[in-house]
């Protein structure tokens, strides 16, 4: 039975010290976002719905503006001004990354337009080399789509099979159930640091030394942790790392693959073109040396540029700050959530991001989320691209609430105010 | 409550999503079709029973929003009894209702009960809603493979 509920309650009350300790000024930091002073529907936007995309600070948007007006060329073939400074503003960028997540080599840090191709990049090279048939695949039940579908078509190719993690009621990974789902067949461990439709923190630490005491290599799914957690590639010791820029306040069309260099240098190239070669001939191609290797094509050089910039804004600040203000944030949100009638949370883990997905008994989320938009607030409903995780719920969609740290407490009591237009409705 | 949103949720409709009309899968039916909309996951099962050109009995089964589930219950009162061409000229009608496409007042007043569904113009995002179990429908009685996706 999934009854989660009281657990929340419990939780909450527990956490009700409520007191932001974190110094944090989020007013002035919702200054350097021009889009939150919009107004929707004739009133204030509240932005709820940051697990989608985050919005972006006025040193990304200046970031790419200037490079559009200023430096504006192609990378890595020109010998003129331009180029070259459009060339070192996004190796910079890359090297922003690199240390944001502590990467021993800039060779390790892959350019592509988001999370769901790094990962597709990683299926059609290290997976096409590695996997065979009958070979195993090990996935987790609450994987948003783009870490499910490039598997299944690989094993599917291959004749190899996907295994699937369990979760609990509570939307917590079965750990006791991996070493039964590990055999001497498994071939990868791909799983998600932090579900987007649950929130919940998965343990990858744990899953990454028992998967390498086996020998396995694991991909980590970064997409929801690299704008909420401190992240350290080498702590960890994953051997792939992906995430998307614009979860980051960076832009769109930007994503980031890590990858242990011994293993990238192991892979055949992705796809092929300009900028992946060394030398070209009609017999044969000698591969670029990495990072260029798995990056075809003229690149997102703009967009990465302005990734570099919003990097440099979350370290401004500091990610722990960041962190802990949410915290304090989502506690809020928790202790008022439960008062809602008819509010059930759908996950409630023990480690959590500020996540919040949730259902009220009766009404779709669809309805729930045209109501609020009326009220100037976004936020998703639907199945978050886990449908999975729905159907372990036994439900077809969610309303779910994603804080970030530009979110205040105000917003939090005007969502909750606006809920009750919700019942008026639906009365 | 905003103009905009009590055109949208309006009685009629409240009131066939709290009690939907025939609701429920039947004994015996000869057309049948499963609608689904993968971007929101509602999910509508419509059965018929069509003989000698009239639809005899229509009902459905599934889960959405107010919307789609009002939309459903509307389209079965209004569907019974008509020929499998009114039915489908019903269809093209309703569609260009909730489309914007449809303002001819007259012929909206024609509709009848269905003109409650003109206020779905204004949310894009929310005709798909409206339009799935009619898809469904028309899939139905044109005896076409199950699992309508509704138009984005
Ligand atoms: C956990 C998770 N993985 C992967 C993705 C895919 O990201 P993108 O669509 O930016 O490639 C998302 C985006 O919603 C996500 O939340």
């Amino acid at each position: 039975m999934i009854n989660t509920s009281t657990k929340t309650k419990t939780d909450a009350s527990e956490n009700l010290i409520l007191k932001d300790t974190s110094g944090f000024d989020a007013g002035s930091i919702r200054k350097d976002f021009p889009i939150l002073n919009t107004t929707v529907h004739g009133k204030p936007l509240v932005y709820l719905d940051n697990a989608a995309t985050t919005h972006k600070p006025l040193v990304v948007i200046e970031k790419t503006r200037e490079y559009f007006e200023e430096t504006n060329s192609n990378i890595h073939r020109g010998v003129h001004f331009l180029s070259q400074k459009a060339t070192n503003e996004y190796e910079e960028a890359r090297e922003k990354v690199r240390s944001f997540i502590n990467a021993k080599s800039l060779k390790e840090i892959i350019f592509t337009k988001g999370a769901t191709e790094s990962i597709n990049l990683v299926a059609s090279t290290f997976g096409r080399m590695n996997i065979n048939a009958g070979d195993e695949i090990i996935i987790s039940y609450m994987e948003h789509h783009s870490n499910i579908v490039p598997w299944q078509m690989l094993t599917q190719e291959k004749g190899a099979v996907l295994k699937v993690v369990p979760i609990n009621d509570h939307g917590e990974l079965e750990m006791d159930k991996l070493p039964g789902l590990i055999s001497e067949k498994t071939k990868l461990i791909s799983i998600v640091h932090v579900s987007n439709s649950l929130g919940t923190i998965n343990p990858v630490k744990e899953i990454i030394d028992l998967a390498h005491s086996k020998g396995i290599p694991v991909l980590v799914d970064g997409s929801q942790s690299i704008q909420h957690l401190k992240i350290d590639v080498r702590e960890l010791d994953c051997d792939f790392f992906v995430f998307s820029g614009h979860k980051l306040y960076g832009p769109t069309g930007t994503g980031v693959l890590y990858g242990k260099e011994e293993l990238l240098e192991s892979m055949p190239p992705y796809q092929g073109g300009g900028d992946m070669i060394a030398a070209v001939s009609f017999e044969k191609t000698l591969y670029n040396e990495l990072p260029f290797k798995f990056e075809a094509g003229t690149p997102n050089i703009a967009g990465m540029i302005g990734l570099g910039a919003a990097i440099d804004y979350v370290r401004g600040i500091g990610i722990e700050k960041i962190a802990s203000y949410e915290k304090y944030l989502s506690d809020y949100a928790a202790s008022h959530f439960v008062d809602i009638p008819k509010f059930r949370p759908i996950g409630s883990a023990k480690e959590k991001v500020s996540v919040f997905s949730f259902i009220l008994a009766g009404i779709h989320p669809h309805d729930i989320g045209t109501i609020l938009d009326f009220e100037g607030i976004a936020i998703r409903t639907g199945h978050h691209c886990t449908q999975p995780v729905m159907k372990r719920f036994n439900i077809p969609a969610t309303a779910r609430v994603s804080i970030a740290m530009y979110n205040t407490k105000e917003e939090i009591d005007h969502f909750v105010r606006a809920i009750n237009k919700v019942f008026e409705v639906f009365a | 409550m905003n103009n905009e949103l009590k055109e949208l949720y309006q009685q009629v409709i409240l009131d066939h999503n709290k009690s939907p009309r025939n609701y429920g899968k039947p004994g015996e039916f000869n057309h049948s079709a499963e609608g689904y909309n993968p971007l929101c996951g509602d999910h509508v099962d419509v059965y018929l029973v069509v003989d000698e050109g009239i639809v005899k009995d229509v009902r459905f089964e599934g889960s959405g929003c107010a919307i789609s589930k009002s939309s459903a219950s509307l389209m079965t009162t209004i569907v019974k009894g008509k020929t499998v061409e009114e039915a489908e000229s019903l269809f093209e009608d309703f569609h260009d209702l909730v489309t914007g496409k449809l303002t001819d007042e007259e012929k909206i007043a024609s509709l009848g009960k269905l003109g409650v569904f003109q206020g779905v113009r204004d949310f894009p995002a929310r005709v798909k809603c409206a339009s799935l179990p009619w898809h469904t429908m028309k899939s139905a009685l044109r005896d076409e493979p199950t699992k309508v996706t509704a138009e984005p």
